[in-house]
């Protein structure tokens, strides 16, 4: 929780009126009583009206007063503690961007969500509380404490007794629902992970028919959280009781020691009294405390889940724009080269092997191989969104770790196997790869991965609303806007991982021909399952299980490698190979 | 908006009905407890008054005293704690029905809501908003008991006091009510927004954490960030208002009871004056004045607060009041054996009314055969295999399925009847294992790695940290063409009577396919067989390819008639030889 601190940095000034005010208010109202009492023993006493009257309106002025302050430490109260959770997600969200694909396979999307609304929200309250009322409590009872010490020093060890009690209730609560409020908040991971599950697969579920058990499944879920919340709450219940238990007893130990007291004369029964009424103020104090344990302990709960996403730390590191080496201008430079290159995700097994390749500017490269024989691996490595685990990735003669990620996602541009669009316009969706594309520009790119048509019958054409995920779209426009939009960015290198797959063949033709005869000067990658999507390539990979097994043009690897030529034969007949 | 809030509240009082007993529980030991709490005071008060001075105090009469003192402060702390416990209890529960009720209106909704809606709204929904509800309702049950229950027990002990000093004090204390009537009016419309700004947060987040990759390979970070930055600070706004004007409401009442306080004390004061009570009355008539309207100030703010709730609940109640599909018919048939029989009757239908899609479809599928679906893109392939699948309801004409209309169908027993892989995939999160038997739950790791192998998923399973234990979920931890290899594991295992491919293995190498494609082959012997795909080469075999275009059949027949017609099809067909 105290790590948190320092989000509430720009707040500095609230964080201190809030408390400052609140503890303003508090005095008022101890004042309060002491003018009526005055109103009483002077006023009525003498018969004096107009003194009545003039303390009469002072407290009115008190009571307002009071108004005055709790109104400004409520707000900065507000102030401070909303400041410190918009700063904490801002924050927090900054922070998951900066993780890198090999931190985010690590991680799953709902713990994260949960963790940037229900736990930041739980932070947020904790801190308003405690600004609001954290003071005002210790203050009560530190105050009254003196005051007893001051009118019997003995029976004040009783005064003790009871506060360090109470504390260790406090304590041993704290400790026991801290652990479980955390567990509740994983369970709510969980929860949140089977509705985004269930609103992704909604298609496979109702097609499986397993709607019941999915619910199911949510209902186990959440009466398991149910019954943590129960529990969690049965013992933040006890501590209210239990604070005012221990407290009375201590009024019942304050009347029998202090009656012994008054037997021998050490106090008075007026001072007996007023060190019961210390007693009870106390036990105000403490309970609005109570109410506020319940908070903290949530909120502390959820500081440790907030914690444990900041401390992890991007694993890539970007070079900073000032200390990088220049690339080569010699234009004999290989656009794209790949040095013994060696990849594993998890250390252990390598999911590609020596690598070694180069393509030129302007030269189109297809890679084609078997399922999971590392294609999406390959082409993953140019853009850096993993680093080389040996070997090196050179872009312009210089290593990719060496530029800075703007600049390599300028080079770059990739369309990913999956189509990923977003909530928002077709122009907004445009707009990812160049913040300020035309509307011309955006046309020549949707023109280019023939998407043009489709859009332009949209209602709205570029203006047309894209639903989450794409879903209006059918599988092919999707794609295609996919391309269109890395297109947008105008890059040196386009990659294209297996983007055409929902394509039929003719577009698929006709946009591999604009491809390569309006984007002059562009190294492109195609990424495919189809011989002829590649087979006019200038250079063809063969991947197999990871490792280059062939390199060449469409009929030099007919005949040189096994692999292609068994996959070009299960696709065209023999002499479809050999017509091209 | 008032009318609103008390519909929420009629409505969320519903389903704490289940709970009704533990309520009553509840309120009985309220009742103790505030009565005790209430009685320990006089026993104080008696006790003090046996301490009279030195040398004068009356031990005999102390200890007994004290010993009962014990007993009621043990009481008062015993009914409270179970008080508390009980409203816990509801309070959870009922929050818990509520998110369980939602999330089984998710299953019965119509896909048209959940293709078209924000999944982070959703979530939010169900995580935020319900939470909020239980921690309204926890806060609200306690302290409105409580607060109700001090209410009635003071004017209960002032009466028996003086009646016409209870009359005054009661008379003018719930001023403080109007007050936080008048605060908790305006500030559900502020939590309404906050909550609403909270969903679209939710959204933001879920799209762009769930496809973080994708905002890296765009280096969209930065945008992102300014979109978050911009509804967390329209977040703040809201929150800060609503927050604020919620926990204005117990200064003000106590600043109204403040002025009543006042005013009261005065005008007795001048009575006492002119000697119409005695000092001691007024005092005593004060202190009761005080203890009075504290339960109201508590009560006014947890009114304020319990908007919140009410505000939260509503946006729950919302999706539960969201048209359902049509249900299925009581008389709706289960499909025991479907013989494979498909008819498609003058179909019409369009996403939206003003962009027609498809238009008046025919189509006779005879047990056995296998129909391949091709066509250019978007011509509404996957459009058919939704109205197959009952995802969506034809606008006109029907579909018959084995005889008998598919509106007459129990829905999941005309999907069963149906293995499908979806262009889309989807893995669950769990076990390779438990994706691949997601269709036949009971299946033995026998038919399980039977169907992989089939699938020619078993030697890459194989491959994995755990082979068959390896947990998956929807991201991508394997590839692509893996993961649609898992997806036609999951069909094979089920070993369905028809079978819907659409473009199932558009990212799986052609060797496997046609590996695949002979397992299908021998599974589906006799059976019907929808297939949508690209690669002409696997379906060249069908027994009848459609020709779509623009959402109608341009063309139907073999593969040879069709090249032989030299129409959209042969042209289709050359065109993956042109460069
Ligand atoms: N949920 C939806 N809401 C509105 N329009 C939709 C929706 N789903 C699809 N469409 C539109 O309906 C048309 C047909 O889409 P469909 O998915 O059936 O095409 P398809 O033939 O399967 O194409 P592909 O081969 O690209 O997958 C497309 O123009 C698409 O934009
Ligand atoms: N994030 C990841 N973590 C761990 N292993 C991975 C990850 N992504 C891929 N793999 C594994 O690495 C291997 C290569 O995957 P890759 O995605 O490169 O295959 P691919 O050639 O693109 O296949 P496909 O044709 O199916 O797309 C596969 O066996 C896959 O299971
Ligand atoms: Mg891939």
């Amino acid at each position: 929780m105290f790590k948190l601190i320092k989000y509430l940095k720009g707040y500095i000034k609230e964080s201190i009126i809030g408390p400052l005010f609140k503890f303003l208010e508090a005095c008022f109202e101890l004042i309060v009583p002491l003018v009526m009492a005055s109103i009483i023993d002077i006023g009525i006493a003498n018969n004096d009206t107009s003194f009545i009257l003039k303390r009469g309106a002072f407290m009115v002025l008190l009571g307002f007063l009071g108004l005055v302050c709790s109104l400004t430490a409520q707000y900065f109260a507000a102030k401070a503690a909303l400041g410190f959770g918009t700063a904490l997600r801002n924050e927090m969200f900054s922070h998951i961007h900066s993780l890198s694909y090999s931190d985010i396979d690590k991680i799953g999307t709902s713990t994260l969500i949960t963790r940037i609304t229900s736990d930041i929200n739980h932070a947020e309250s904790g801190v308003n509380l405690i600004l609001r009322l954290f003071l005002r409590s210790p203050f009560i009872v530190i105050g009254a404490f003196v005051m007893a010490f001051y009118l019997h020093a003995k029976l004040t060890l009783i005064f003790l007794a009871v506060t360090l009690l109470i504390s260790a209730v406090i304590y041993v609560i704290m400790t026991k629902s801290i652990p479980l409020y955390k567990g509740i908040q994983s369970k709510l991971d969980t929860v949140s992970l089977i509705t985004r599950e269930n609103l992704t697969g909604v298609r496979v579920i109702r097609a499986f028919s397993r709607q019941k058990d999915e619910i199911e499944r949510f209902e186990d879920t959440t009466c398991e959280l149910t019954k943590n919340q129960i529990r969690v709450g049965n013992i933040s219940a006890s501590l209210n009781p239990l604070t005012y238990a221990i407290l009375n007893l201590g009024i019942v130990a304050v009347l029998r020691f202090g009656g012994i007291a008054v037997d021998i004369g050490d106090i008075t029964q007026g001072e007996l009294i007023a060190l019961i009424n210390y007693m009870s103020q106390i036990l105000l104090a403490l309970i609005a405390l109570a109410n506020l344990i319940v908070t903290i302990s949530r909120a502390s709960a959820s500081a440790i889940r907030i914690n444990e996403v900041f401390s992890l730390k991007p694993s890539m590191t970007e070079k900073s724009v000032s200390d990088v080496k220049e690339a080569s201008s010699d234009p004999d430079t290989p656009k794209v080269e790949f040095r013994n290159v060696s990849f594993s995700y998890n250390g252990t097994e390598a999911s590609l092997s020596n690598v070694s390749f180069q393509a030129r500017k302007g030269e189109t490269v297809g890679i084609i191989g078997g399922t999971g024989s590392g294609k999406t691996t390959l082409v993953n490595l140019i853009p850096r969104f993993y680093d080389a685990s040996e070997g090196e990735v050179l872009i312009d003669g210089k290593n990719v770790t060496e530029y800075p990620f703007s600049e390599l996602r300028k080079k770059v541009s990739v369309v990913p196997q999956k189509a990923v669009l977003f909530r928002g316009t077709v122009r907004e969706n445009m707009k990812w790869g160049k913040r300020d594309a035309t509307d011309e520009e955006i046309y020549k790119a949707l023109e280019i991965a023939q998407a043009k048509d489709f859009v332009n019958d949209l209602q709205g054409g570029l203006d047309a609303m894209i639903m989450q995920g794409g879903k209006n779209l059918s599988g092919g426009q999707r794609q295609r806007l996919t391309i269109a939009r890395a297109l947008t960015v105008q890059p040196e290198i386009l990659i294209l991982d297996d983007s055409a797959s929902a394509l039929d063949f003719a577009t698929d033709a006709r946009l591999r021909r604009a491809l390569s005869t309006r984007t002059k000067g562009m190294t492109v990658f195609i990424v495919s399952q189809r011989a002829s999507a590649i087979k006019n390539a200038d250079k063809i990979l063969v991947l197999d299980n990871g490792k280059p097994v062939g390199i060449g043009r469409h009929e030099e690897l007919l005949r040189s490698c096994p692999v292609y030529r068994e996959i070009c034969l299960s696709q065209l007949s023999e002499d479809e190979v050999s017509k091209a | 908006m008032k009318k609103d809030n008390d519909k929420v509240l009629k409505r969320i009082l519903k389903y704490t009905k289940p709970y009704g007993h533990l309520l009553l529980f509840a309120l009985l030991f309220t009742i103790a407890s505030v009565s005790m709490t209430l009685y320990a005071p006089v026993l104080v008060g008696k006790g003090v008054d046996l301490i009279v001075s030195e040398g004068n105090v009356d031990f005999e009469g102390l200890y007994p005293l004290l010993i009962r003192l014990g007993i009621v402060i043990a009481l008062a702390s015993l009914s409270r704690w179970l008080a508390e416990r009980c409203t816990n209890k509801v309070s959870h529960n009922t929050a818990r029905d509520i998110r369980i009720q939602a999330f089984k209106r998710l299953h019965i909704l119509p896909l048209k809501y959940i293709d078209s809606g924000r999944h982070g709204d959703f979530l939010s929904r169900v995580i935020t908003d319900v939470n909020q509800v239980s921690d309204g309702l926890l806060m609200g049950f306690s302290q409105l008991f409580n607060g109700i229950i001090t209410i009635i027990g003071t004017i209960v002990f002032m009466l028996s006091m003086d009646f016409r000093i209870t009359v005054i004090v009661v008379l003018v204390t719930p001023l403080s009510l109007f007050v936080a009537n008048f605060v908790a009016k305006n500030t559900y419309h502020m939590f309404k927004l906050r909550s609403e700004t909270m969903g679209e947060l939710t959204s933001l987040v879920e799209e762009m954490t769930g496809n973080l990759k994708t905002v890296k390979a765009f280096g969209y970070e930065k945008e992102a960030q300014k979109r978050f930055e911009e509804i967390n600070s329209r977040l703040r706004k809201h929150g800060l208002r609503a927050v604020f004007f919620s926990s204005i409401t117990n200064p003000c009442t106590r600043f109204v009871n403040g002025v009543v306080y006042t005013s009261v004390g005065i005008a007795g004061a001048l009575l006492a004056i002119k000697g119409a009570i005695s000092v001691g009355q007024l005092s005593a008539f004060l202190n009761y004045a005080n203890q009075y309207t504290k339960p109201f100030n508590e009560i006014s703010g947890v009114i304020a607060e319990l908007q919140s709730a009410f505000a939260s609940a509503k946006r729950v109640f919302d999706i539960i009041d969201e048209e359902p599909q049509t249900p299925d018919p009581e008389d709706a048939v289960c499909l025991d054996r479907p013989d494979g029989s498909v008819v498609i009757k003058d179909v019409s239908f369009s996403y939206r009314p003003d962009i027609k899609l498809i238009e008046n479809l025919n189509l006779t599928v005879k047990p056995g055969q296998r129909i391949a679906i091709v066509g250019p893109t978007g011509s509404g392939k996957t459009t058919v295999i939704n109205l197959l699948m009952r995802f969506y309801d034809v606008d006109k004409g029907e579909i018959i399925v084995s005889g008998y209309p598919v509106k007459k169908i129990k829905r999941d027993s005309l999907r069963s009847a149906y293995g499908m892989v979806l262009q889309d995939t989807w893995l669950k999160t769990g076990t390779v294992r438990e994706n691949i038997a997601y269709g036949k739950p009971d299946a033995t790791d026998e038919e399980i790695e039977n169907a992989a192998k089939a699938a020619r998923a078993d030697s890459f399973i194989r491959r994995l940290p755990k082979g068959y234990d390896t947990l998956v979920s929807d991201n991508d931890k394997i590839s692509e063409g893996e993961k649609q290899l898992l997806s036609i594991a999951r069909v094979m295992l089920t070993s369905p009577p028809m079978l819907i491919l659409d473009e199932a293995t558009s990212s799986v190498d052609t060797r496997t396919e046609i590996n695949i494609q002979k397992a299908f082959d021998k599974m589906m012997e006799g059976r019907t067989s929808f297939v949508v795909a690209h690669r002409l080469s696997t379906i060249r075999e069908a027994d009848c390819i459609l020709v779509m275009n623009k959402g109608k059949i341009v063309e139907q027949g073999t593969h040879e008639e069709l090249l032989k017609k030299e129409g959209f099809y042969a042209n289709l067909y050359y065109s993956q030889f042109d460069i």
